[in-house]
């Protein structure tokens, strides 16, 4: 079904000089801003996005026009904040899509802004990123230049600041709130939620945070017409009314032990064995797959015969997974040790936990120090058991925690440990003893 | 109203009341970690989780209730999480902790027990919390760097109760996290240990911590496991404010004091209140009367320090923060009670007989009781039949005093100062309020964060000009000029308030006279404050819809001190800034009775509640009351006594808890003048300085060993329980004064203070209405005419007490100070005190945990200044005046402005009063504490 997918959003990676806004504007950008400046209104515009059924691309999913009209109809400030902390193990897709073409980013940007009525945006860019830092700046200043930003947008009565801010290398900042401290200056603590941000978030005021790619879906909305989105992607199941559909083009991060890693664009709903055989060029060295992370490795993940699974919004729920996550897609071929690998995810979160609240500081750290021990092959059977407790016990899911960092701490436990018991207790009963430098492993730490 | 179902159980609150608080409506109890009703919610914990319908679990006390919700707090789900959090928090806890070891206070081991982790004994019972034990790291050794404190970060849960605490309601910022995930920790400042960092030690954190983490060291030290604790409530014997206290005891010992919640204080405390109150069982405590041995006549001082010899040559000997004590006590016999007041009575009587009445004199103390203050200005006038009764009110805030009573008829203050929650514009000026007032300072700050402006003026600049939104640091001596240029810009610019000058002020016309004369431009070289942030200022103040205005000593102790406190007056009257809430003129009353002593008539002047003495139809009533007849002619002040003293016109006194040896200022004129005293009866619970001149020495209970009121500085009166047995035969003030009323023939036989209390206030207006019934936990501010009447803490909404119920403009020109610096005494000192000292030391010096924290005497120099000397920190310098030299080590800072220096009064080893000057403010007769010049040069460091 993938074959002929013609990109869009990464229609201009590869052109030469693509970062350039010259290049940008011959090959038809800016175009939407200008249309939706001369003939839509703001509320238009967010009315748009609802019917495009546009949802998040940063992790969550959550519906982009519903967030947006959460915000207060009285409000006399709105900021917006583009999340490009991008942090998720495994995912890169905003990099590619701030390298190589910045200023589909920023229109994307100015039309969420102008539909939202915020007149100042911050790109909060993660701190390793500093070749999208710089290709982003200029575009700024080019756009600056060129009158798409700063005072009265393109002529129009329309005003926008935008605004480059540099995270500090903290997995947290990228949690929406987290995020919102950190640019105010202070610790990246996630907030209890409510109030969310639409009412009260930058300094206090409704604030609207969206990824990279969720704005640049957000131009080409715009530029395409809502029924070209959606045309594309998996429907919504008729009889379930909590499945909201999976619209839209999807970009897949593929990387770990296959033959050709990197970023594709499709629809949403392919599925996973299709990506990793089709796309990544099959698993490395001719082996079989044993285990894969579906969208980051918050998601937990699929063991080999559960590959088929389509890579949208509702299914990997199905298999146990957290959900969709980035759509990054990470691969371990059969020689990959689960223990060491499931050791590793939990020494990523237990370091990145803000250690603000109790279940998720401390059930990260006894996690971690229980897979350490069982990595040193002094482990018990029952330790797995105890795992599955913990790592059931935290998260915003079961509602104990302020963030879902938890989560995403918790479901790499939880489907390694059920979907790999018995390796785990083979490892135990052995008493091997691995150290984590032997590891070849590709969940690397993200940080 | 909203509607709320927990457990099944129907309640009705007040909209945005969280779960939390619908749960304890409806009686049920949810156990917490990390949440305090006092502070803000943060949702960290996550032990007070409950489940709604939908079984979604949400934190509820960080959770708004919404009409209508309905949860369960007590599911299988529920106390399985619980324990699974409980769990991980006891896996890596000391068990048993330092606050369970010792009182049994671990909120976490508690709560262990109770669902099951813990045994009966406290030790780990359950298998997976066991197992979790044998993995966890190597515990870190307890923080012991803070005299008062242990940190024991092996016991923390990280509820950040304490940061909150420190932060929000105490406004220091001391406490944060350092790192994250499970490697976070508490931390002070940047990690270091709490002694070496920037705490002020006000225990505020301690106090909220539910774990050992933070406990009291002296409770963690000597308390028993199970040894039963007692509370008492009352308030705390230092400063002004009168925070409320709750007293923790195990059998006859203080254990640990604990703030406790009230209209005033909030359930704050500062250093000296939380941990000053050791000084009551310092072993040099009085015991037995004594009476001066017939082989040390003629008097004279009795030890080195009090002689003054140790000075010579810029040295002094090795000398302890306290007299010596044996050294002193030599020249004592112990006596019976019987036989010390016979002859109290007897040499005083004696001397009247000879010398007339006049010639008798006594002072008494604000740290007294209203009781006390009653009776021993009842006992000079009507025993010793003059008015020369007088308290340290005349060396703090005569001056301001007597301008408020010219201006607008009434010395107290207006407001109470948590009405700064109300106000616009809080202007601080002369007051180290972060130091001397530290828990009002708490709420300035408060206010700040909450978007409140701040004027700081001021020319040391106190910690508070931190906060504020203009700190000015006006030349010394020059707030009059300061203060005319804000009000002829409010005048020029039509900025005050006409109506309320027109209705409720007179004497705007000659006011003009005097202010037009200073236009910003004129009085900017003055002041030392550039016109245009004069133009600023006054156009805040003259927009801004309430202002409160604060000061201190800074303002009063000047020969101007009158005219500083007339400008201040002036400021809110034109501004129309009285009568409502959070506006008004609140000096901050500086000892703990200051207010009060003044409102029981301490004061050579008049009687109790400011009825003139020389008034005859008030006289008369007091003659009836009294069944004496009664002098006319009002008394000597304070330092006038001295000069009397001197002179021979006073030949004998009596003094209660006054140390005049220290805190008078030109202590070589006092040190003769006492000696000169042909006899001085002193009572105290210390040997004083004071009481080395003495014939006979009574020894007083102390404050907490006695029942009495005492009236902060908001006009609260409040309740001082006794805490302690006294000493030895130690008496409290108010038995000693009765018996020698009764040797005066004045009948005295009051079986309780409140019997005193009585006596006094029907004598009053303002107190009139009040007992101790009516006072109960919170106290009261007065006027109370009757017993059922509300609080009025705003005065003045309609009139002034003046005669024709209006307030008076007062213009006053700017005026030098007396003594000005020349080329041999280049710098301006300015004196006064600390945060951890409490004026001549004699109770904060016998505090062990005060003492550690201060030790030594400082003078602060301006950096540039030390520099042009060739001193560093620590180094000694020889500070000299015209009166007197000490020698002290070397504080560089910004705080003071070149040619300024700052001396710390509490030290007797360096008496910043030997410097100071006794020149005296011509209206309040209050001394220039303020300004002198002295001289600096580098000493060698003193031996010992
Ligand atoms: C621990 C954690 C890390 C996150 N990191 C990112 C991130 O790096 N980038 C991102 O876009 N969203 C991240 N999110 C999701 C954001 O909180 C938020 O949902 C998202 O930025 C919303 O944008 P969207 O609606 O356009 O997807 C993270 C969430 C959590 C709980
Ligand atoms: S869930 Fe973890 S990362 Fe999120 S706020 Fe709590 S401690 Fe911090
Ligand atoms: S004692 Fe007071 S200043 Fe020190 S850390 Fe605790 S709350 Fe902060
Ligand atoms: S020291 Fe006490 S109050 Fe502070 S975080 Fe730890 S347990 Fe909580
Ligand atoms: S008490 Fe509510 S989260 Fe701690």
């Amino acid at each position: 079904m993938a074959t002929d997918f013609e990109p869009v959003l990464l229609a201009n990676v590869g052109v030469p000089d693509s970062q350039r806004l010259e290049v940008y504007r011959q090959r038809g950008g800016y175009r939407a801003l200008e249309k939706t400046l001369r003939e839509y209104s703001p509320e238009e515009v967010v009315e748009l996005v609802v019917q495009s059924k546009l949802r998040g691309r940063g992790g969550a999913g959550f519906p982009c026009g519903m967030k947006w009209k959460f915000l207060p109809k009285d409000r006399t400030v709105t900021y917006l904040c583009v999340n490009a902390d991008e942090s998720e193990p495994g995912t890169f897709n905003n990099r590619i899509l701030m390298e190589n073409d910045p200023h589909q980013v920023l229109e994307g940007i100015a039309i969420a802004a102008y539909a939202t009525r915020a007149q100042t945006a911050y790109i909060y860019i993660r701190y390793e990123y500093v070749r999208a830092y710089e290709t982003l700046q200029q575009a700024i200043n080019e756009a600056y230049e060129a009158g798409i930003l700063g005072e009265r947008v393109l002529g129009s009565d329309f005003s926008l600041n935008v605004y480059l801010h540099r995270g500090a290398g903290a997995y947290i900042c990228g949690e929406e709130t987290g995020l919102i401290e950190s640019l105010e200056g202070k610790r990246g603590w996630p907030r209890t939620k409510p109030p969310y941000p639409a009412v009260e978030g930058v300094f206090r005021k409704p604030t609207v945070v969206n990824n990279v790619e969720t704005l640049c879906c957000v131009k080409h909305i715009m530029d395409r017409g809502v029924d070209w989105f959606l045309s594309i992607g998996v429907p919504a199941d008729p009889n379930n009314p909590r499945d909201l559909g999976s619209y839209g083009p999807k970009l897949y991060c593929v990387s770990g032990h296959v033959n050709r890693p990197g970023c594709y664009e499709l629809p949403l709903g392919v599925p996973c064995r299709e990506l990793i055989e089709r796309y990544g060029g099959g698993v490395r060295g001719g082996k079989r797959a044993k285990a894969v992370i579906p969208g980051g490795l918050s998601m937990g993940f699929l063991k080999e015969d559960e590959l088929d699974t389509p890579l949208d919004f509702n299914s990997l729920q199905k298999v146990g997974c957290l959900g969709l996550g980035t759509a990054a897609v990470v691969v371990f071929d059969e020689d990959t040790s689960i223990v060491e690998l499931l050791h590793r995810s939990c020494r990523f979160f237990a370091h990145e936990s803000c250690g603000q609240c109790t279940p998720c500081r401390e059930g990260t750290g006894w996690m971690y120090r229980i897979l350490t021990r069982i990595l040193h092959g002094e482990g018990r059977i029952e330790d797995l058991d105890l795992l599955l407790e913990l790592a059931d016990s935290m998260g915003i899911i079961p509602g104990t925690t302020i963030c879902g960092l938890a989560d995403g701490a918790a479901w790499p436990v939880k489907t390694a440990i059920r979907k790999f018991r018995d390796e785990f207790e083979a490892f135990i009963r052995s008493g091997s003893r691995l150290t984590a430098a032997s590891s070849g492993s590709a969940a690397g730490e993200a940080s | 109203m909203i509607t709320v179902t927990v457990d099944g159980k129907q309640v009705e609150l007040q909209p945005g009341a969280t779960l939390w608080q619908a749960a304890e409506a409806a009686g049920v109890g949810i156990p917490v970690l990390c949440h305090d009703p006092r502070l803000r919610p943060v949702g960290v914990c996550r032990l007070c989780l409950v489940e709604l319908a939908d079984g979604t679990l949400i934190p509820s006390c960080c959770t708004p209730a919404a009409n209508g919700v309905s949860f369960r707090t007590a599911t299988d789900r529920i106390r399985d999480h619980r324990r699974m959090l409980l769990r991980l928090l006891l896996a890596t806890h000391r068990i048993p902790c330092l606050a369970q070891q010792s009182t049994g206070s671990c909120l976490l081991e508690q709560l262990g027990v109770e669902y099951g982790l813990l045994d009966g004994h406290g030790r780990p019972a359950d298998p997976a919390l066991i197992e979790l034990r044998t993995l966890a790291l190597s515990e870190a050794p307890v923080d012991d760097s803070s005299p008062a404190i242990l940190v024991d970060h092996a016991a923390c849960i990280l509820c950040d109760r304490c940061i909150r605490a420190c932060d929000e309601v105490q406004c220091n910022d001391v406490i944060g996290r350092s790192g994250k995930g499970f490697e976070t920790r508490i931390a002070f400042d940047l990690g270091a240990p709490m002694g070496h960092s920037s705490c002020v030690t006000c225990g505020e954190c301690v106090q909220v911590c539910p774990t050992g983490a933070l406990v009291e060291r002296r409770m963690a030290e000597t308390v028993r496991r199970d040894e039963p604790l007692r509370v008492v409530a009352s308030v705390c014997p230092y400063c002004g404010v009168g925070c409320t206290t709750d007293y923790i005891k195990a059998g006859p010992r203080i254990v640990a004091v604990r703030g406790r919640p009230s209209p005033g204080s909030d359930g704050r405390l500062c250093v000296k209140g939380r941990y000053g109150w050791d000084y009551a069982l310092h072993p040099h405590r009085l015991t037995t009367p004594l009476i001066r041995r017939p082989g040390y006549y003629p008097k004279g001082p009795l030890t080195a320090d009090t002689r003054g010899d140790t000075w010579d040559g810029g040295r002094r000997k090795p000398g302890s923060p306290v007299p010596d004590y044996e050294q002193a006590l030599e020249a004592f016999r112990e006596a019976s009670w019987q036989e010390a007041l016979d002859l109290i009575a007897e040499r005083l009587q004696e001397i009247r007989r000879r010398y007339g009445t006049r010639a008798l004199a006594g002072f008494g103390s604000a740290k007294c009781s209203n009781e006390e203050a009653y009776l021993f200005q009842k006992l000079v006038r009507a025993g010793f039949g003059n008015n020369n009764v007088d308290h340290c009110t005349r060396l703090c805030h005569a001056s301001s005093v007597a301008a408020l009573l010219e201006c607008i008829g009434s010395g107290a203050v207006t407001n109470s100062f948590r009405d700064v929650d109300r106000t616009d514009l809080i202007l601080v000026t002369g007051s180290n309020t972060v130091e001397n007032h530290p828990v009002a300072a708490t709420f300035f700050k408060q206010a700040v964060r909450r978007g409140k402006r701040l004027l700081v003026v001021d020319p040391r600049r106190p910690r508070l000009a931190d906060y504020a939104t203009w700190y000015c640091r006006i030349q010394p001596g020059s707030d009059v000029a300061f203060y005319n240029a804000l009000m002829h810009v409010l005048i020029r610019d039509r900025l005050y308030d006409e109506e309320f000058v027109r209705r409720r002020v007179r004497g705007f016309e000659s006011f003009w006279e005097v202010v037009q004369h200073y236009a910003p431009q004129r009085a900017a070289p003055l002041c030392g404050i550039p016109a245009a942030q004069l133009e600023e200022i006054a156009h805040a103040i003259g927009t801004a819809r309430a202002m409160m205005v604060f000061w201190g000593m800074g303002i009063s102790q000047h020969t101007h001190g009158t005219d500083n406190a007339r400008c201040l007056i002036a400021l809110c009257l034109l501004t129309g800034n009285v009568g409502r809430p959070g506006t008004g003129l609140h000096p901050l009353r500086g000892q703990n009775n200051v207010q009060g002593a003044s409102d029981a008539g301490l004061i050579p002047m008049v009687y109790p509640d400011y009825q003139p003495v020389a008034d005859p139809e008030v006289r008369s009533r007091f003659e009836e009351a009294w069944g004496v007849s009664l002098d006319p002619k009002p008394g000597l002040t304070v330092v006038e006594t001295m000069n009397a003293a001197l002179s021979g016109e006073v030949k004998g006194m009596l003094m209660m808890g006054e140390n005049p040896f220290l805190s008078d200022p030109n202590v070589n004129k006092v040190r003769a003048a006492l000696a000169k005293l042909e006899f001085l009866a002193v009572q105290d619970i210390f040997l004083t300085e004071t009481a080395e001149f003495a014939d006979v020495i009574l020894p007083s209970a102390s404050f907490f060993e006695k029942l009495g009121t005492y009236t902060n500085t908001d006009r609260r009166v409040q309740l001082g329980r006794p805490v302690l047995d006294p000493p030895g035969q130690a008496r409290p003030d108010w038995m000693i004064l009765s018996e020698l009323l009764e040797r005066f023939g004045i009948p005295a036989d009051y079986e309780s203070p409140e019997k005193i209390f009585r006596e006094f206030a029907d004598l009053t207006r303002s107190y009139r209405g009040l007992n101790y019934d009516v006072l109960g936990l919170d106290g009261k501010i007065w006027p109370v005419e009757r017993p059922d009447a509300p609080e009025r803490p705003i005065l003045f909404a309609d009139r002034f007490p003046t005669a024709d119920g209006k307030g008076k403009l007062v213009g006053c020109h700017y005026a030098p100070p007396a003594e000005l610096p020349d080329a041999d005494y280049p710098f301006v000192l300015n004196t006064g005190r600390m945060l951890e000292h409490w004026h001549t030391g004699t109770m904060t010096r016998r505090s062990a945990t005060l003492a550690t924290l201060a030790p030594t005497p400082y003078v602060e120099i301006n950096r540039d200044d030390a520099e042009a000397l060739g001193v560093a920190e620590g180094d000694f310098v020889r500070v000299s005046s015209r009166r007197g030299t000490v020698v002290l080590a070397v504080r560089p800072t910004d705080r003071v402005a070149q040619g300024c220096v700052f001396i710390p009064f509490h030290f007797r080893e360096a008496a910043a009063n030997l410097l100071t000057i006794d020149e005296l403010d011509p209206y309040g007769k209050i001394p220039e504490y303020k300004f002198c010049a002295v001289r600096i040069e580098p000493a060698p460091r003193p031996e010992g």
